[in-house]
């Protein structure tokens, strides 16, 4: 790309010129946003704890479809993202204040995702799968390791005290950055050029689209929430160890949900957080041991019967009717698809 | 030189276990990430005959083979067929598979643990010292690998010197272009699909001699394997034991001279360097 940065001021401003829909999509996320915003006011401290799972679960699982939605490369490295940026925090608290550490755990996340992205994502997609399904594992190694090799013990303390209500508002600014993130991507030539691979890698190299780039930025970007999330709850978790902290079942959690709610909307994995957490709550308290088999068959479920999500199986819907009533007033008039 | 023998006699294990994987990876195209836990199944398998029975594992081969074709010939025709027909693209198809074969690998473990319970299993087979040039080695270990030779050679003759071997290279090359000289892809897959299965199931019950399982062990043979079919080439079943012996001597070395708690590490790192230096693998065929 030539620089262009007259062009590039004159692209920012028309990305942010609003038509009337998306003015009122606007409002409406920014009430709903302050609905959520509220909870604390009103929950119990059960129903709070379940709302921080929610909303961890909510910046995890969109910024995974920042990346996996439009692209259909898996990233099974949630885990092992979160698992870096919980660890740093673990590591980090006895010589440095917590905001640094995020901070820290942030730029970790960039590094480590930037090196795994150059190195598999410049070929097809298989190999990347195939490498984030053993990250959290390979990672979760070699921290053992140079535990082992330190001399340090493998467990650590995260001896910080943050109330629920405060982590729940910051996980709750992280989601709306995620949301906002995700909205400009979205509007942007770097989303468009990741729905052109999505759709097919060979037409986007023809279209002189630097595909290895734009899937490296975005995977990074996408990491680097995850991580950031993982070390806003580590003080959560009081006592962090690297199988606690790299355990894979968190990777497999998210694309469940995100699967489940539908990745080709932004919010669309919103609507398989909510219900899946909830879900996920009482399964895993009424039947603890069943809890795998119950994953694998949910992800069956997914791939055959709601391979679109529970959005997409809504748009559907909506379109027949919307079809129908269309059919019978034979009237004319564009929805927005 | 210890080093190098048991790599060799790990190597020889991983071969077979990765020569399943590749009969369905690299001839039916299907990207299998429950292979691991249809090993694990094969190793369960021989351990149940043995404790139940007292049945030796090389006997319970000749029921746990059948018994692990039969279902993956189920699993190609009722789970995977549908998403080869509704797919687009291959890329889909991609997709839908390792999201489907995740599912399938959840759900075995899930059934593993219901019926096994959560804890190591292991059997004492064989348990006896064997000297290799003056060193002793436990015999089980070589009576395993002489049998994933033994495995390795048949299927590698039958892949090359049958009409059925040939039918399923065609495919292996180009599906498309196997359908227009009449053979039947479907089938063919079915049959590499099955056959794959089969061959995983078998390296499960040699494995099972000398090492230990529990349910949830899967994964870290499915990733082995993996990484073992892609250092190796796809499609290629000479560039597999090559990458197998490699990996075994790594593995191996990494044990005994690092820690033996990187193994997999030790095979990411392998992984890594394939990447970036031979992405087609050691003898595979550059990819379009």
């Amino acid at each position: 790309m030539q620089p262009r940065p007259r062009g590039f001021v004159q692209g920012l401003r028309a990305t942010l010129v609003l038509s009337r829909a998306e003015r009122r999509d606007v409002i409406v996320s920014a009430a709903l946003l302050l609905a959520a915003a509220l909870l604390p006011l009103i929950a119990t401290d059960y129903w709070l704890s379940i709302g921080i799972s929610i909303a961890s679960f909510t910046v995890l699982a969109t910024s995974w479809a920042l990346f996996s939605g439009p692209t259909n490369y898996i990233s099974l490295a949630s885990a092992a993202f979160f698992g870096i940026g919980m660890y740093m925090v673990g590591a980090g608290l006895p010589y440095l204040p917590f905001p640094l550490l995020v901070l820290i755990a942030g730029v970790a996340g960039v590094l480590v995702s930037a090196v795994v992205g150059l190195a598999t994502l410049r070929i097809s997609g298989v190999y990347f799968v195939i490498f984030t399904l053993g990250l959290a594992e390979l990672v979760r190694q070699v921290v053992a390791w140079a535990q082992h090799v330190m001399g340090a013990s493998s467990g650590l303390y995260v001896l910080i005290s943050i109330s629920d209500p405060t982590l729940y508002w910051l996980l709750l600014g992280m989601a709306t950055v995620v949301y906002l993130v995700g909205w400009f991507i979205g509007r942007s030539r770097l989303g468009f050029a990741l729905r052109i691979i999505g759709n097919d890698e060979v037409v986007a190299v023809h279209c002189g689209i630097n595909t290895a780039r734009a899937k490296v930025v975005l995977f990074v970007i996408s990491s680097t929430f995850a991580s950031v999330t993982g070390a806003l709850l580590a003080p959560r978790y009081s006592y962090v160890e690297p199988s606690i902290a790299f355990s894979p079942f968190l990777s497999f959690e998210v694309v469940i949900m995100a699967l489940l709610g539908g990745v080709h909307r932004l919010w669309g994995p919103l609507v398989g957080v909510i219900p899946f957490t909830l879900l996920w709550e009482f399964i895993s308290s009424k039947f603890p041991t069943q809890t795998t088999i119950l994953l694998g068959a949910c992800f069956l479920l997914i791939v055959y019967f709601i391979p679109r999500g529970v959005v997409g199986l809504l748009e559907d819907l909506f379109r027949q009717r919307y079809g129908a009533l269309k059919a019978l007033f034979k009237s004319g008039g564009g929805g927005r698809a | 030189m210890d080093v190098i023998i048991i790599g060799l006699l790990l190597g020889g294990n991983y071969a077979i276990m990765a020569m399943g994987l590749q009969l369905q990876y690299g001839v039916a195209r299907i990207m299998n990430l429950a292979s691991g836990e249809v090993l694990v199944c094969g190793a369960f398998g021989a351990i149940w005959l043995f404790t139940a029975y007292s049945l030796s594992p090389l006997l319970a081969l000749i029921g746990v083979v059948p018994a692990a074709f039969v279902v993956n010939w189920a699993i190609y025709w009722l789970m995977i067929l549908p998403l080869v027909k509704r797919a687009k693209t291959q890329g889909q198809l991609e997709v839908d598979c390792i999201l489907a074969t995740f599912g399938l690998s959840f759900m075995a473990i899930g059934i593993l643990l219901a019926m096994f319970g959560g804890e190591f299993l292991a059997y004492s087979y064989l348990a006896r010292p064997f000297e290799i040039l003056g060193q002793p080695y436990s015999l089980n270990r070589v009576v395993a690998f002489l049998c994933s030779t033994v495995l390795c050679v048949g299927l590698y003759l039958w892949l090359h010197h049958t009409r059925a071997g040939l039918t399923l290279r065609a495919v292996s090359v180009n599906p498309s272009a196997a359908g227009l000289v009449s053979i039947n892809v479907a089938r063919t897959s079915a049959l590499a699909f099955a056959l794959g299965g089969a061959v995983s199931a078998s390296g499960g019950a040699l494995l099972s001699m000398f090492l230990t399982f529990d349910a949830s062990t899967g994964v870290m043979f499915t990733m082995k394997a993996l990484v073992i079919v892609i250092m190796g080439g796809l499609g290629d079943i000479r560039g597999s034991i090559i990458a197998a012996f490699i990996l075994g001597l790594t593995e191996t070395a990494v044990a005994t001279y690092i820690d033996p708690g990187l193994t997999l590490a030790a095979a990411y790192v392998l992984f890594i360097v394939i990447l970036l230096v031979r992405p087609e693998g050691l003898l595979g065929r550059p990819s379009s």
